[in-house]
């Protein structure tokens, strides 16, 4: 058999060839994934059990993980979304100057500092304030100061994720918002928010996933704690450190309850993810 | 007919750039003013003076005076103006999450109107006032972004109009538009006349001649001449604006 590599037949072949390492590639990068979703699925499964929710972590429970977890969450996206959302606003409308670059460079730069190193800086601030006696030295390893290690996680990022969705809205909304007699903030606040508000929502929520999958900057601050949820001023367990202790754990029923602890954090994380894009598709719809 | 509007030595800049220089220019009242000339003479930017929209754009600064009514505007506060003088853009931009309604009275709402009533009947009178109202009676609620391109455009109209503005400014307000939608803004512009004072800025000739009572030809950031359409036209005083309007350049 005799092959003819004319320029037709070479470009067929080219293309045969992109596209197999084209899906090779995909499935390079999707085998981790679809393998930790397997093994967590398959072995997490087996340690799911009413008590497996009730109890704390002394009894070899994640109840008090999942409570944990959600109030952090909860009070990091109180503070984190609103201080966030405003600085993309600012960077998006009024930072077209000197200032609005440097705080756009620092945001960035905040977006990439390891989690651990804002885990020490809310540490170490605490524990500066402890010791000329602004805060009580207990403060150091507690709830509140896991929420100002989230925080700073989170309010880089959401500023980033506002900033990029309003900067989408055309310019030609805002003028015609400023063309009719509206002041520039209820413009920006009732106009061209809303237009770029799926953005917005999803930027949040993408926050939300990202701190709640945070494990090193806790290490330090919310310490974790065998209990129920005692106070802003207590440590605090997480999901993350539930893994992390049950996983170095000395017997194989924690081992294994650390799979259970992991599906349940990924299910929390995929139930947000899939809430934003149905925001994104029921607003798309409604229009 | 006296002047409703009236520019005295104006001059733009964008940054270092001068887009006008020195115009003196009296729009009528219950009339259309057209301005033409080809892209880049400064014609979009004059008329974003008259409202002060082009301060809106960083870097930019405005020098002279525009006189509304026997006051200068540029004493006046920015929001105050542009409720008296409303603008239309080039491109149709409803408001994309607000239905046709919502999108009508914004202007009302967001400067503090909340009684329904009044929202009801500005709704109504807008709507009539830019031709759309048979077309969406039974929709209000509908998305503005659902309607079509000509019908987008009239009801950004109905909402610069709702605000109740002593003169309405258009920046090509057709050019995105096919003839259908455009024969219809057109009819609208010659209607609107009797309560309102309309400057137009058009980059085409025969639609300056079929609706403007005077028009002003723009070149280079300069004001040429500026007539009675008709003599404008017919008659055209400088040589820049006879080679203009035969095409033998722009």
């Amino acid at each position: 058999m005799k092959f003819r590599f004319d320029r037709e037949t070479r470009r067929q072949w080219k293309d045969v060839v992109m596209n197999v390492a084209a899906l090779l590639c995909v499935a390079i990068a999707l085998i981790p994934l679809g393998s930790i979703l397997l093994e967590a699925s398959l072995r997490g499964v087996q340690s799911l059990s009413p008590n497996f929710f009730t109890l704390t972590n002394a009894n070899g429970g994640i109840g008090n993980a999942i409570q944990g977890t959600l109030i952090l969450i909860a009070l990091t996206a109180l503070i984190a979304l609103p201080v966030g959302i405003l600085t993309g606003i600012y960077l998006a409308e009024y930072g077209k100057n000197r200032f609005g670059a440097g705080v756009r460079f620092f945001v960035e730069v905040m977006t990439q500092i390891p989690s651990i190193v804002v885990g020490i800086f809310a540490f170490s601030l605490i524990l500066e304030l402890g010791a000329v006696g602004i805060v009580s030295p207990r403060l150091v390893f507690s709830t509140t100061t896991g929420v100002i290690a989230l925080s700073t996680i989170m309010i880089p990022f959401v500023a980033r994720t506002s900033e990029e969705a309003l900067r989408l809205v055309p310019v030609s909304t805002r003028e015609s918002a400023l063309a009719l007699g509206i002041p520039r903030y209820r413009a920006i606040l009732r106009v061209v928010l809303p237009s770029a508000s799926s953005a917005v929502i999803t930027g949040g929520l993408l926050g939300v996933a990202r701190v709640g999958g945070e494990t090193a900057p806790l290490l330090m601050t919310c310490l974790g704690s065998s209990f129920w949820f005692g106070g802003l001023d207590q440590p605090c367990e997480s999901l993350p450190h539930t893994i992390y202790v049950f996983a170095l754990g000395p017997d194989a029923a924690l081992n294994q309850a650390a799979w259970g602890a992991s599906l349940i954090l990924i299910l929390m994380m995929l139930g947000i993810s899939i809430t934003s894009r149905m925001i994104i598709r029921l607003r798309s719809v409604s229009r | 007919m006296a002047a409703k509007v009236r520019t005295e030595g104006l001059s733009a800049w964008y940054g270092p750039k001068k887009a006008i220089e020195d115009i003196t220019l009296d729009f009528e009242e219950h009339a259309v003013s057209a301005i033409i000339g080809p892209s880049g003479c400064g014609k979009s930017t004059l008329i974003r003076c008259l409202n002060r929209m082009h301060e809106t754009i960083p870097k930019t600064r405005v020098e002279g005076k525009v006189v509304l009514g026997g006051e200068d505007i540029y004493a006046l506060p920015a929001v105050t103006v542009r409720r008296r003088i409303g603008m239309v853009f080039q491109k149709a931009n409803p408001f994309p999450t607000m239905s046709i309604y919502e999108n009508v009275v914004a202007g009302l709402r967001l400067n503090g109107e909340r009684n329904r009533d009044k929202l009801d009947a500005a709704v109504l009178e807008s709507l009539k006032q830019a031709a759309l109202w048979d077309e969406v009676k039974d929709s209000l609620d509908k998305s503005g972004a659902s309607l079509s391109g000509g019908q987008q455009q009239r009801l950004c109209i109905a909402r610069a109009l709702a605000v109740r503005p002593e003169v309405l400014l258009m920046d090509e307000p057709c050019s995105a538009l096919d003839p259908i939608a455009t024969a219809k803004i057109e009819d609208l512009i010659f209607d609107l006349r009797k309560d309102y004072t309309l400057v137009i800025v058009t980059h085409n000739m025969q639609q300056a001649a079929r609706v403007a009572d005077t028009t002003a030809f723009m070149y280079l950031g300069h004001l040429i001449e500026v007539n009675r359409t008709r003599d404008l036209f017919e008659k055209p005083r400088e040589t820049l604006t006879e080679s203009y309007i035969t095409g033998r350049f722009g």
